[in-house]
């Protein structure tokens, strides 16, 4: 209990610190950012197809208010600690991170949220501008900011914690780019990062409604644009709750196996 | 010793699975197939016990097994079998209080963050180790005292020369005042001035702390400077544990003598005396056993030519080596 009281008083100096490393990194974050711009690609298309009819219930501005909120919920929510965690894994160096009384997922949490500012700085007042000069509307009500920023914190955690899950995985093997590359495919089509959830037949749709890469994108932005009715948003949120549980418990289950294979190899 | 501080490591093995592939297209399409693995036995049946506050230097040739066992001791691997405790707690389970208690520095790794400048690393460690500010700000200016961190502290880490960096991550690594302290190999690649700055900063913190030192370093001087007792291991395994001199003493029980001349020596009068391993214009060097070192001196005193003499212990360098090539000797 002390050790986490201890933990949650270090934390805002880890936040800060984070955030110092993230200007510091400021080309590179705008690199980074630029490769997560995947949905303007997919406005365009859906833009081009539903110029003559709509496309379910989207029309041109649906898809325009669509694919700008989840480039920002995108650039919200993503975590780079995968990259971080295979590399260390790989050269030794998270031997730095095991050395401290702070547990290394933590710290890479404070890491990835630090950075958000950044990311955020760029990416909302151009959602802004985009969603509401092509008639979009933003939530306003304050229990649907609360379950908005709600969704967004628990996309974070989910995410955050299925990065750190896949990173871990170099424990046991060479490297878990793989493992990473088949989630990622995955992650791009069934979380609505390519095309809305509900334009997949109904089958498909079911199945995507289970799985949780919908919780780590489309849901925050289901809220965002006002898709989904007030019951879809607390049985959303119910569900994303879960897999914030169930990733979290993976997450370190794997690292408390994973970490006694760690060979600290490299010095 | 009651465990609190000290080091206790009874009957420790650490052996690693490695994946042997040989060079060439054909093995790397084997090896996607079939891979063989060998066993490295990294550390064999080690035991040794370190009391509270004593400094000690942990010997051996490359791949010896001294980072192995440094990594064992500051909780990074897990032993294979045998028991390892460190200031009262078992290492591998990293314990909050444990980790709060240790510190290891590797010349080779850094924790400093890259791009920012250190004193943003000493604010995130004061923070993640829970250090008053008052504690922080006395023991920032001890190590400013010691290293003159304060000057350089404020410019970007990947901007400052090696030294500076060293200087850097040593404050980093001792802002929590641990009471255990495993160097590994502090000093590699720092220039002379820089070699005796940490040597002396490591002795001065042992003396003002108490914390309980173990180093590695393939610098001797560093090691005969510091430490008075040495663990020296080889292929895994305890060669010698006592201290340096009488292990100087036992492997290399005799003495050089040098000599420099006004005239070209008579190396045959000079191989009645000893073992000749150097002779030339003005400079020879004579071997004897300690206890004829004496009567050497006295009937080397009697040349004329002679103008400077000198008795040194054989460098430790030559005695280890001797005592790693009787090892080898002793297990064929």
């Amino acid at each position: 209990m002390l050790r986490r009281v201890k933990v949650l008083r270090a934390y805002p100096t880890l936040l800060r610190v984070g955030f110092a490393g993230a200007v510091a990194y400021r080309a590179e974050m705008l690199v980074w950012m630029l490769t997560m711009t995947m949905p303007l690609v997919s406005l365009a298309l859906w833009s081009a197809v539903s110029a003559a009819a709509p496309v379910g219930r989207f029309g041109q501005r649906d898809f325009v208010a669509y694919f700008l909120a989840t480039l920002v919920v995108r650039q919200l929510t993503g975590s780079w600690v995968v990259w971080e965690l295979i590399q260390e894994i790989k050269s030794g160096a998270l031997a730095s991170r095991l050395l401290k009384p702070i547990h290394p997922l933590v710290a890479y949490s404070a890491e990835n949220i630090a950075a958000i500012p950044m990311r955020a700085l760029l990416a909302i007042p151009m959602a802004i501008i985009g969603i509401v000069s092509g008639g979009g509307k933003l939530p306003h009500d304050p229990p649907l900011v609360a379950a908005l920023f709600l969704s967004l914190f628990a996309a974070w955690f989910i995410t955050f914690c299925v990065m750190a899950m896949i990173g871990t995985l170099s424990f046991f093997m060479e490297s878990s780019y793989s493992i990473f590359e088949i989630w990622l495919a995955c992650f791009m089509l069934l979380s609505g990062y390519l095309l809305p959830l509900e334009l997949f037949p109904e089958w498909v749709r079911r199945v995507t409604y289970a799985l949780p890469f919908r919780y780590m994108l489309s849901f925050p932005v289901e809220i965002l644009i006002g898709l989904a009715s007030p019951a879809e948003i607390a049985r959303g949120l119910l569900v994303q709750g879960s897999y914030c549980v169930g990733s979290c418990l993976a997450a370190i289950v794997v690292w408390r196996v994973g970490v006694r294979r760690f060979g600290a190899f490299g010095g | 010793m009651n465990g609190e501080h000290g080091i206790e490591v009874v009957s420790l093995h650490k052996d690693y699975r490695v994946h042997r592939r040989e060079a060439g297209l054909w093995n790397t399409i084997r090896s996607v197939f079939h891979r063989t693995y060998e066993t490295v036995h990294a550390v064999r049946d080690l035991s040794f016990r370190i009391e509270p506050g004593e400094r000690v230097g942990f010997l051996g040739p490359n791949g010896a097994g001294k980072t192995t066992t440094l990594k064992v001791l500051a909780g990074l691997l897990h032993p294979t079998s045998g028991s390892v405790r460190v200031a009262g707690h078992t290492p591998q389970l990293r314990e909050y209080w444990f980790l709060k208690r240790i510190t290891l520095v590797m010349g080779q790794k850094q924790q400093l963050i890259w791009d920012l400048p250190p004193v943003e690393t000493f604010a995130q460690n004061r923070a993640i180790y829970d250090i008053e500010r008052d504690t922080f700000e006395r023991t920032m200016k001890e190590l400013d005292d010691l290293l003159g961190i304060f000057a350089i502290a404020s410019k970007p880490t990947r901007k400052l020369s090696l030294g500076e960096r060293m200087k850097c991550e040593l404050a980093a690594a001792l802002l929590h005042r641990p009471e255990v302290l495993f160097l590994d190999e502090p000093t590699i690649g720092l220039d002379v001035s820089m070699q005796l700055a940490v040597r002396d900063f490591i002795r001065s913190y042992n003396e003002r702390t108490g914390a309980t030192t173990l180093l590695t370093s393939h610098y001797m001087d560093d090691v005969a400077a510091l430490c008075p007792r040495v663990i020296v291991i080889d292929k895994g395994r305890l060669c010698y544990d006592g201290e340096l001199r009488k292990l100087v003493q036992t492997v290399r029980p005799d003495k050089s003598i040098v000599l420099r001349y006004t005239e070209r020596p008579d190396r045959v009068a000079l191989e009645r005396i000893g073992t000749v391993t150097e002779c030339d214009n003005a400079k020879a060097v004579v071997r004897v056993p300690q206890h004829q070192v004496r009567d050497a001196v006295a009937h080397l005193l009697l040349d004329p030519n002679v103008h400077d003499l000198t008795i040194e212990d054989p460098p430790v360098e030559e005695v280890l080596r001797e005592l790693f090539a009787r090892t080898a000797e002793a297990r064929l």
